[in-house]
């Protein structure tokens, strides 16, 4: 199933940030935030984190992305998290998170613990990337129609799929 | 879990204390002049009653310990309602020191997830279920042999409920054939049933049972200004559409006719001489205490809070709390009793699209005797008491899997489930209390309310009848069962009953029948603190019936 930017839009609109994204993605008002790293770094860790049966991950999360940014204690939180998982592959892969293997980012988003660790925004480092990083992705992705398609759920919660979905049998 | 209370505005950062209050300091929180009535809290209760006397073109004030929310940050409420690391009073900025509270029962009594302090009250966290009791559930002496007798009829309350309706906006069908009769159609079309109901429709074709439409308390078409419901499927604990009715709706409506609400500001006690209250003391966020005085008051704190005001204003003249001389006030806590069945059936049964209910039956509702409660059973549109929980995406944000992995866990345990539930009611007693905790203070150094719930046999031996029944439905389904709540872990409903009850005898009751305190000639309650009994049908319609009446009877005597 390919991931489009209309995706997106839906995604966030279960967050409540517009349909109308600017391609803008610097946070007004905020403080200077590494915009760059933090759109390689979630692309990298979505291919990680979504199933691999998705494809168009890259437009999707670079939309998602600019809807979430425009919310600057997020955008704040998300930076932190983000330099969190670089500084750690750079330590233990020498690399930085986005350039490491597929493999390497799963081993790595393991390492800092992110697997094990409940969402917490003002928790520990696994915590917190566990609350920007993993669910930020799972959430776009999941609380998408794309992404509820994919576990038969075509209206999931947090998206206004309408009041048919809840009336289809299975075939309809 | 977390008990801090991220700003709505992001679902993942603090509170900026300092903010808040600079904000707040343009807010004008002094008493109003001339006020005619003071309504405290901020309710579906409060709301009606405000909204109905500034119609009148009495002055009002209203007083609400919680803040006024924007909604504006609805969407960001919707996120904290979905994300784990959000515990369900955070959605609605619950605060651990405010809300303090002591369970002292044999069962613990979650207080905090059974309500929401703020303008709008606990409907802002509701599900929006809303049905008349039934005519019996008047009459539980004489009809079933237990229990007390309200001293008002289902005939009563009958053009009540249907205002009542009109004013929450109803989306109903007349084709419960078990409800108390109605001439008047619901506002507007009932919801369709859900396809997992029509799986239990043909299982309960074979066993006899009747099935009907829910009414809800949200728009199934445009009502009152307010959309449709889109099916955010987040209703409990929020709904960001507006579809879903809450008492911000009254609360506005009567600021429109000239009603003042005043936001956090919680009163601290009901100052009075020996027949009527003379103020409303209450505490500004700075601290100040400021005195409201009205001609008449109406206390609509909800059945935990209403009490334990009452108990907190006593005086020489009412050593045991206000209004207090029959020692009632806080006695005859009841909750209904949610008893559920789940399962897993070996095909797709399509649940969580929506966050709300279509079909339930109140088939053995009028069975009921001494020896058994009433109770209905409902047909759940979504897995398991916890609805959001036990759905994506929350589902995908809690486990240690991501990838292909999580995909196919979310595969296998989403798709399948299927569940009944049935609300129960409980018989008043006097060991199931609402009291004040000696040991403990909330944030302005009040005793905190002590939740004491304890349930009676009959009710336990219902919670066990509608198990089996709905054991006998999922058989039939021929679905695996895997969970089921009954008399060992039946949890409340939350909702709030019997602690300031209604009856003609002074020795005996808080308030009579027009709802004013039998020892205070200026104080009237609205709330389901005032029910004498609780039947097994969702409450908030026949408070919202009983606020209607306790308006007019407070305009009988301004
Ligand atoms: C999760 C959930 C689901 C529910 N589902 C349903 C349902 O489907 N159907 C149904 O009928 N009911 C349901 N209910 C119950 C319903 O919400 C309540 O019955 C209803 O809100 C009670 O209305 P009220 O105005 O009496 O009290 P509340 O709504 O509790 O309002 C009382 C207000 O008073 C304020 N207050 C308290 N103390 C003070 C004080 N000292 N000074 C000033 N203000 C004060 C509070 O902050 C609050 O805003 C549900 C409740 C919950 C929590
Ligand atoms: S499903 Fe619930 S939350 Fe969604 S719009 Fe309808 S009432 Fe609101």
């Amino acid at each position: 199933m390919e991931l489009t930017r209309r995706d997106a839009v839906a995604a966030l609109g279960a967050l409540g940030v517009g349909g109308t994204l600017s391609g803008c993605v610097a946070p007004p008002g905020a403080e200077p935030l590494d915009v760059d790293r933090i759109r390689e770094v979630l692309v990298a860790a979505a291919e990680v984190v979504y199933p691999s049966e998705v494809t168009g991950t890259a437009t999707f999360v670079e939309s998602f992305l600019e809807g979430r940014l425009e919310d600057p204690t997020h955008a704040a939180g998300l930076d932190e998290a983000v330099a969190d998982l670089d500084e750690h592959a750079a330590v233990w892969f020498d690399e930085s998170f986005a350039a490491l293997s597929i493999e390497d980012r799963d081993r790595a988003l393991r390492g800092i613990g992110a697997a094990d660790a409940d969402e917490n925004p003002d928790g520990t480092t696994a915590e917190r990337v566990r609350y920007y990083v993993v669910n930020d992705l799972l959430l776009a992705l999941y609380a998408s129609p794309a992404g509820g398609e994919l576990v038969g759920i075509e209206n999931p919660q947090g998206h206004a799929g309408g009041l048919d979905s809840y009336q289809r049998g299975p075939g309809a | 879990m977390s008990w801090d209370r991220p700003p709505a505005q992001s679902a993942g950062s603090r509170t900026d204390g300092d903010a808040e209050r600079s904000a707040d300091a343009d807010v004008d929180r002094t008493p109003v002049a001339d006020a005619d009535v003071c309504v405290i809290g901020a309710g579906p209760a409060g709301g009606i009653v405000a909204d109905r006397l500034a119609d009148a073109g009495l002055e009002v004030v209203v007083l609400e310990a919680g803040p006024r929310f924007d909604p504006s940050d609805r969407h960001a409420r919707q996120e904290r309602a979905i994300r784990p690391a959000y515990d369900r009073p955070a959605v609605w900025d619950g605060h651990p020191e405010r809300d303090a509270y002591e369970s002292s029962g044999a069962r613990h009594y979650p207080l905090n997830y059974t309500r929401a302090k703020g303008v709008g009250g606990s409907t802002l966290h509701w599900q929006g279920m809303v049905m008349r009791l039934h005519e019996d559930d008047f009459n539980s002496a004489s009809a079933r042999g237990v229990g007390p007798d309200w001293p008002i009829d289902y005939e009563d309350l009958r053009p009540y409920y249907a205002e009542a309706e009109r004013e929450l906006g109803i989306a109903g069908a007349d084709d419960n054939p078990f409800a108390p009769p109605r001439e008047e159609p619901h506002p507007m079309p009932a919801f369709p049933p859900s396809y997992s109901d029509s799986l239990f429709a043909e299982a309960c074709e074979e066993l006899e049972i009747a099935m009907h439409s829910v009414p809800n308390a949200r728009n199934s078409e445009r009502y009152d200004g307010r959309s449709a419901c889109v099916g955010y499927g987040t209703c409990e604990p929020v709904c960001p559409s507006g579809a879903k009715y809450d008492a911000t709706v009254h609360v506005e409506r009567a600021e429109t006719k000239g009603a003042t609400v005043i936001d956090r500001v919680p009163v601290q006690r009901l100052a009075h001489g020996p027949d009527a209250i003379d103020a409303a003391v209450y505490a500004a966020p700075d601290g100040e205490e400021h005195r409201q005085h009205a001609d008449a008051f109406v206390v609509a704190c909800g059945g935990v809070e209403t009490p334990r005001l009452l108990l907190l204003s006593e005086s020489s003249h009412y050593p045991d709390g206000l209004a207090n001389s029959s020692g009632t006030v806080g006695k005859f806590f009841m909750e209904h009793l949610f008893a559920g069945t789940g399962g897993i059936l070996d095909e797709r049964t399509r649940l969580n699209h929506v966050g709300f209910l279509t079909s339930e039956s109140h088939q053995f509702y009028d069975d009921a005797d001494a020896e058994y409660a009433p109770f209905k059973l409902e047909f759940l549109n979504y897995g398991g008491p916890a609805a959001l929980e036990m759905a994506p995406p929350a589902m995908a944000l809690e486990g240690e899997d991501w990838g292909d992995d999580l995909l196919e866990r979310l595969r296998t345990e989403y798709g399948n489930q299927i569940g009944v539930g049935a609300l129960v009611e409980q018989l008043p007693r006097e060991d199931s209390y609402i009291g004040l905790d000696p040991d403990r203070t909330d944030d302005r150094g009040n005793p905190v309310p002590d939740v004491h719930w304890t349930i009676d046999d009959r009710a336990l031996r219902t919670l066990d009848r509608a198990n089996e029944i709905q054991e006998r439905v999922l058989g039939e389904l021929g679905a695996e069962i895997t969970w089921q709540v009954g008399p060992e872990n039946a949890g409340p409903a939350f909702h709030h009953m019997g602690t300031t009850r209604m009856s003609d005898d002074p020795a005996e009751s808080v308030v009579g029948p027009d709802l004013r305190t039998h020892d205070l000639e200026n104080c009237w309650i609205a709330s389901s603190s005032v029910f004498p009994t609780g039947g097994a049908t969702n409450p908030t319609l026949t408070i919202a019936a009983l606020a209607l009446k306790a308006a007019d009877h407070v305009l009988e005597v301004l």
